[in-house]
């Protein structure tokens, strides 16, 4: 996997956490619960990526202990005032656009058009279809959320609008492939 | 057990012109859709798109094959009885919206129900409930000329939408909207389809054709995909750290 992807992965972890504990201090199992609540399920989190981020937090000093651990041993966490500033600099800033994973599809294709023997439009074509059959899984699953409820739509639609542009990438794709063809095939012919 | 379809192409092509000018703009294409099934259409333009719709609207006959509606056959209908199942059947959406420039929305609206025999004053009822349910209950005694181009679009979705329609072809009718728009009127389809009905629809944005139970792509008057939803996706992030 992608480092950098990885990297943003966990930013977006980090920050979901901190921005989670905004409102008062909570438990660890609360903070996984409330994040995928919070982004529509869409990003499932398992509890020991929640309790190694914490760590990191903790040590980092953006939250800290709040009171001693309760009698199964759990700890309520609070921001600090690092932390809250951490956090108002993560909302004040945009995302840079090269923090996005590396595209291993714009390459594919890339190398479909210059090896021989691969032919491109198929490999278009087959990443197309299974890209439209994501955005209609997608879009079905926003059918069944109630648009009142903005935090999930709005991954939801996140999503939905990145899939989107793939498969309008692709029709352009092909569409070149398709007039790339047409402008050959005479200069071929006059080859022979 | 599937339901009969309501809307059937059968190996439908069609060709214009002739000699030098012929153009194939549609190979046979085979499609059938059931009650309850929306359908979305992509592809270049001048692909074969609302080709496609026009013989499944009975507004052209194909050149070869068969168009059947409800089961019936569209080519063994007299025109009195095509035009009938225009009026009653069929819900059309026309990429040029086609209002009468002489009359107001909501007599737009009003006009395929009175043309079937619905009385004037349950006729303007039916059309501004249409006109409420697409959230423009205001433009109901404006001409065409007075309302914008979205507006103008969903008049004409609320058209095609008014009384029992139980098929629906759409082309391009979220052309003049933004993107909230446009989706209300997505969902509004899939409701319609939900509720029984079949839909046809051509759009250029694969966001809203994602809104379909099957999306089938026309390259050079032919149909070279169909998707269908897939399993959900989920991105797990566990498999990162
Ligand atoms: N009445 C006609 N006479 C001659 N050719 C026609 C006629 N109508 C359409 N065509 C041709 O048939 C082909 C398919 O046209 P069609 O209107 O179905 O395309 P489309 O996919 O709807 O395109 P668009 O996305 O631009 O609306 C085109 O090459 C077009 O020029
Ligand atoms: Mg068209």
């Amino acid at each position: 996997m992608d480092t950098a992807y990885a990297y943003s992965v966990l930013m977006s972890i980090k920050h979901g956490l901190l921005a989670l504990l905004a409102p008062g201090p909570k438990y660890g199992y609360q903070l996984k619960a409330e994040f995928e609540t919070a982004t529509g399920s869409a990003w499932p989190l398992n509890i020991g990526q929640v309790y190694s981020t914490l760590q990191r937090l903790e040590k980092g000093g953006q939250i800290e202990a709040d009171g001693v651990p309760d009698d199964d041993g759990r700890v309520v966490y609070a921001l600090t005032p690092s932390g809250r500033a951490e956090l108002a600099d993560w909302f004040g800033s945009p995302i840079a656009q090269e923090s996005r994973p590396r595209d291993e599809l714009a390459i594919k294709l890339a190398m479909a058009v210059s090896t021989p023997g691969v032919e491109a439009r198929e490999v278009v074509q087959a990443q197309r279809s299974q890209a439209m059959s994501s955005l209609q899984s997608l879009t079905r699953l926003k059918g069944t959320v109630p648009e009142e409820d903005l935090a999930r739509v709005m991954v939801i639609d996140s999503l939905i609008f990145a899939v989107e542009a793939e498969v309008s990438w692709l029709d352009r794709c092909e569409a070149r492939l398709r007039k790339a063809r047409t402008t050959q095939t005479p200069e071929k012919e006059a080859v022979q | 057990m599937t339901a009969n379809p309501v809307l059937e192409l059968r190996n439908a092509g069609k060709v214009y012109g002739a000699g030098a000018t012929l153009v194939t703009a549609l190979h046979g294409a085979s499609l059938s859709i059931a009650p309850g099934e929306l359908v979305a259409v992509r592809g270049a333009s001048g692909s074969g798109k609302s080709t496609l719709l026009h013989l499944a609207g009975g507004l052209d006959a194909p050149s070869t094959g068969d168009v059947l509606v409800e089961g019936r056959s569209l080519s063994g209908l007299s025109r009195k009885e095509l035009a009938r199942l225009r009026r009653r059947s069929v819900g059309y959406v026309f990429q040029d919206l086609n209002l009468v420039p002489s009359l107001t929305a909501a007599e737009n609206i009003a006009l395929p129900r009175e043309l079937d025999g619905a009385r004037a004053a349950e006729a303007r009822t039916e059309a501004l409930a249409a006109l409420e349910e697409i959230g423009l209950r205001e433009v109901a005694d404006r001409f065409p000329d007075e309302m914008s181009g979205g507006q103008q679009q969903r008049v004409a979705i609320a058209r095609a939408l008014v009384g029992p329609r139980r098929l629906v072809l759409a082309d391009e009718p979220t052309g003049a909207l933004d993107s909230e728009t446009g989706e209300g009127v997505l969902r509004m389809l899939r409701a319609r389809c939900n509720a029984g009905a079949a839909c046809l629809l051509v759009t250029h944005e694969p966001r809203h054709s994602a809104w379909a139970d099957r999306v089938v792509f026309i390259s050079d008057g032919a149909i070279v995909d169909e998707t269908t939803a897939s399993a959900p996706v989920a991105v797990d992030l566990g498999a990162l750290t």
